[in-house]
């Protein structure tokens, strides 16, 4: 089984660490992973702008890097759900299709590919979890707090395997932070108001840490934390399950 | 081509392929236990239930809780020695003074506390609304789990007017505080007579 | 009513989030509400089965429209209704106007109904001389306030006790810094009951009207609704052509669901089913169209007609929580306001399908769920078709489509953030970058991973097909 390794444009220039964790990781949990140097972006801020007609060059390079795998994953369950709602092809189809069907956010490569049932990692902190929207309704990684449906989560099921990490029971355990792509700069005003409350459910339930299986969510609420010059840190979560003493 | 014809020529045009209804005939509650889940469910409603054996019973409950000396109006025969039968025909703003009013219900039903009602039990529509506090007789045979099987039971009906009614009159649009008696009754009573049963 | 806003979403929510306080107090409120919508829900072991019943009622009602609108006018008739036919709001207000024409009337008195102020019906009457009084408390404050809704639920969320007791004060005269609610209420209560006993025309908007019955129901649960019609000479609806549901038992499926999903109650005290005048009394009913046929035309958009206005979209909406109703600049706020204003006047309002994270919460609360994020998202692609996206805005994102579609141009642009410090709409590394002015932008790495990858892991290039 060979593993393409997505790693979102922002997250290959500004979160380099989140993406060597990933690698790491599946590396040591004894996966192939490749990285396709080729790759650029899922085409998700221009889709969600509403030119999904501009993104068509960004499907075609996404299908020539990553065809050929078994699974695709990615740290970033916002990119990984664009791919598998909205890649399309005119000239492979059948490639798009199959890589809908191949494309995993990490967390859900674990617990549903690999079904990881033990970690070596140590994380001995107070950490809340951050759901983001696009992996919580979007890929439903955990159960939505406003259906009538039994309870999972498939992030908790990993940072359950972490060695002293102690989650917090946060007020509103699926509220949007309010990044939303261009949203954050079109409705700043909002977009700040939402991630400062996050912040704050978080700091005031004794997080140390946010952690979330999305970036985008996690630099908006690291904005708004070293604005604020809080003591509580961002952590993508695949630094925490990759994490060591 | 008139209004009527543009519009429904417009949805006949613009409307998808026809789809079938689906089936609701699954829904529906626990009969033995609705008397119970009614007497509970009204009283975080805001309002008053209770069961009671026979009209005497009921006679007592409204002297030691109303000021029967105000203008009490009534349909049931039963309480004609305390209350004025109410007239059918006179102008319906003449019962703006009405005290206290009390009807006779068709059914009540569990899980949301609200009494079936058409003008044939009302006395004239304004009734239940214009009162400043509202009491319903029901036979207690006649609480419904759900609102499945009070529809089942009502059937289309023959009536100008009816309605659910659930609670004295309610409000919270002053910083979602709740406030009862909006517009119409301040406190509404309901008696489950086991005796009409 | 207060000039028509032309400015847009996001500039409204940040006049709105000065006031800090008011949008904690606002956010909580509302949230009280999703979260007491959650417990009556989650009370009821059908309640996802329920929504997915009521979901395809409404689907076999949109895609039988044309019988059922035709059944239900048939069975007003045969009940002793007058049936009215409205193409849009100028029809619709001109057939109130004729009706209390007719009789001479110059005041009425209505209960909530939004379709009436989408139609701007006050104003027209008022024009011609006759006044209205909106009879729902949380609508009567708005309109001595002279302002629109800002829920379609809950009017007057967004205002607080103080400034209702200083209106009450200046309009009906009640005790200065009177603040109390129930006291509040009471005002009220004693001024509308005046109202109610003095109108001989009533008007109210309608929750469902069934095809099968020609009856149409009407939820509230102040009692407004009846008092007005059961007082009035002339009563009159006014519906959406999207109000229809096909039988009788099928309220029992939408009664289960409305109240519980609006604020949750188990019904609403009041669930009325209008069906023939009162002897001596005169009943219309208008049905109006106002774009609704257009909405239906569209597949992306058609479900939007299935909304029972419950409001819970709006509840649990966290830009509506944090912006406020009248943000929205349209009678219908919130996430449902945001699919269905565009199809009414897309370049007015193009900006709000933006007003969103898509972050999907109104879909999941929606009791017939429609796809409402989803809408939103294509909404989105409909308006940058339609040219209403904005030059600037179009540009920038053909440059970063070109970047980002080609690995020799994304790779020219620069290491370790560098492009996109100057080229993403959020990243742009300068002062005038409203990412920047309350948040720190992200300390840009030494090398990006690609760059360490190709140093520290050696390994071929994969071969493309």
């Amino acid at each position: 089984m060979t593993v393409g390794l997505f790693v979102p444009c922002y997250v290959n220039q500004f979160y380099p660490k989140a993406a060597k964790a990933t690698l790491q990781l599946l590396e040591k949990l004894g996966l192939e992973v490749d990285y396709p140097t080729q790759q650029t972006c899922c085409g998700q801020p221009m889709a969600n702008s509403g030119f999904e007609h501009l993104t068509t060059d960004c499907n075609e390079n996404f299908i020539r890097n990553f065809a050929q795998y078994d699974y695709i994953v990615a740290p970033s369950a916002s990119c990984v759900l664009h791919v598998k709602e909205h890649l399309s092809s005119a000239r492979q189809p059948e490639n798009a299709a199959l890589i809908r069907e191949k494309v995993y956010e990490l967390v859900e490569f674990l617990t549903d590919v690999i079904e990881v049932e033990r970690l070596d990692a140590v994380f001995p902190h107070k950490v809340g979890l951050h759901q983001s929207c696009h992996g919580l309704r979007g890929l439903h990684l955990s159960q939505m707090s406003e259906l009538n449906a039994p309870y999972f989560s498939k992030p908790e099921q990993l940072l359950n395997l972490v060695k002293g990490l102690e989650q917090v029971t946060l007020d509103r355990r699926d509220e949007c932070c309010g990044f939303g792509g261009t949203f954050c700069v079109a409705e700043e005003a909002v977009s700040v108001k939402m991630g400062k409350d996050r912040v704050t459910d978080h700091s005031k339930n004794g997080a140390e840490y946010i952690t979330s299986s999305d970036l985008s969510c996690l630099m908006h609420l690291e904005g708004i934390l070293n604005r604020q010059k809080s003591n509580v840190k961002v952590v993508h979560i695949a630094e925490i399950l990759n994490a060591s003493l | 081509m008139n209004s009527r014809e543009k519009i429904l020529q417009a949805v006949l045009k613009n409307q998808p392929a026809a789809s079938v209804l689906p089936d609701i005939s699954m829904f529906g509650g626990n009969k033995s236990e609705a008397v119970q889940q009614y007497l509970e469910i009204f009283k975080t409603i805001g309002g008053t239930a209770l069961e009671v054996a026979d009209f005497a019973e009921i006679k007592t409950y409204l002297q030691d809780n109303f000021e029967l000396t105000k203008r009490t109006v009534t349909t049931l025969p039963e309480l004609g020695d305390m209350a004025e039968m109410l007239s059918q025909t006179v102008d319906p703003h003449t019962f703006e003074d009405v005290e206290l009013a009390v009807i006779q219900g068709h059914l009540a039903v569990a899980e949301n506390g609200a009494i079936w009602l058409t003008d044939e039990v009302m006395g004239q529509r304004i009734i239940p609304y214009i009162c400043q506090h509202l009491a319903v007789v029901v036979s207690a045979n006649q609480v419904v789990p759900t609102l499945h099987e009070a529809y089942a039971e009502i059937g289309i009906g023959n009536y100008g007017f009816g309605g659910f009614i659930g609670g004295p009159s309610k409000t919270a649009d002053i910083e979602q505080a709740l406030v009862l008696g909006a517009h119409g009754p301040l406190s509404m009573t309901v008696f489950l007579l086991t005796e009409m049963s | 009513m207060k000039e028509t806003q032309i400015q847009d979403h996001a500039t409204l929510a940040e006049a709105f989030i000065q006031d800090e306080e008011r949008v904690n107090w606002h956010d909580g409120a509302l949230w009280f509400i999703r979260e007491k919508r959650d417990l009556a829900a989650k009370k009821i072991p059908e309640w996802e089965n329920l929504r997915e019943v009521a979901s395809q009622i409404k689907h076999n009602v949109i895609s039988n429209l044309h019988d059922y609108l035709v059944q239900f006018e048939e069975n007003l008739t045969r009940n002793g209704v007058t049936v009215h036919w409205a193409a849009d709001a100028a029809e619709h207000n001109a057939i109130v106007y004729s009706i209390l024409k007719a009789k001479e009337i110059t005041q009425m008195v209505k209960s909530k109904s939004m379709l009436t102020e989408e139609c701007h019906l006050n104003e027209y009457l008022a024009e011609r001389g006759i006044s209205v009084i909106n009879s729902d408390l949380g609508e009567y404050i708005q309109q001595i306030d002279n302002e629109p809704p800002s829920h379609i639920v809950l009017p007057c969320i967004h205002k607080r006790k103080e400034e209702i007791g200083a209106l009450f004060h200046e309009h009906l005269g009640s005790e200065k810094g009177l603040s109390d609610p129930t006291l509040l209420t009471r005002v009220a209560r004693k001024h509308l009951r005046n109202v109610f006993m003095t109108r001989r025309a009533a008007l109210t908007g309608v929750n469902f009207a069934v095809a099968e019955t020609g009856e149409y129901v009407v939820c509230t649960n102040e009692g407004n609704a009846d008092m007005g019609a059961h007082l009035s000479e002339v009563q009159i609806a006014s519906m959406g052509l999207e109000k229809i549901i096909p039988q009788k038992k099928h309220l029992s499926i939408f009664l289960r669901v409305l109240a519980r999903s609006a604020t949750g109650q188990p019904i609403t005290i009041y669930s009325s089913h209008y069906r023939k005048p009162r002897p001596g009394q005169e009943m219309h009913l208008i049905l109006v169209d106002a774009g609704r046929t257009r909405q239906l035309a569209r597949p992306d958009f058609r479900d939007s007609l299935k909304c029972i206005k419950c409001g819970s979209c709006m509840n649990t909406c966290p830009v509506y929580r944090k912006s406020g109703g009248l943000s929205y600049h349209n009678t219908i706020s919130g996430p449902i306001g945001a699919i269905l204003a565009p199809n009414l006047d897309m370049k007015k309002h193009a900006d709000l399908p933006y007003a969103s994270t898509l972050c999907g919460s109104c879909s999941n609360v929606c009791p017939v769920k429609i796809n409402i994020h989803d809408q939103l998202y294509k909404w989105r692609q409909v308006i940058v078709k339609e040219g209403y996206a904005g030059y600037t805005k179009a540009l920038g994102m053909k440059t970063m489509a070109w970047t980002l579609s080609s690995p020799g141009n994304f790779t020219k642009a620069g290491k370790a953030g560098r492009w996109f410090m100057q080229n993403l709409p959020f990243m742009i590394n300068n002062k005038f970058n409203p990412w920047y002015k309350q948040r720190e932008l992200p300390e840009g790495p030494e090398e990006s991973f690609a760059e360490w990858y190709a140093q520290n892991h050696e390994k071929e290039e994969p071969v493309y097909k």
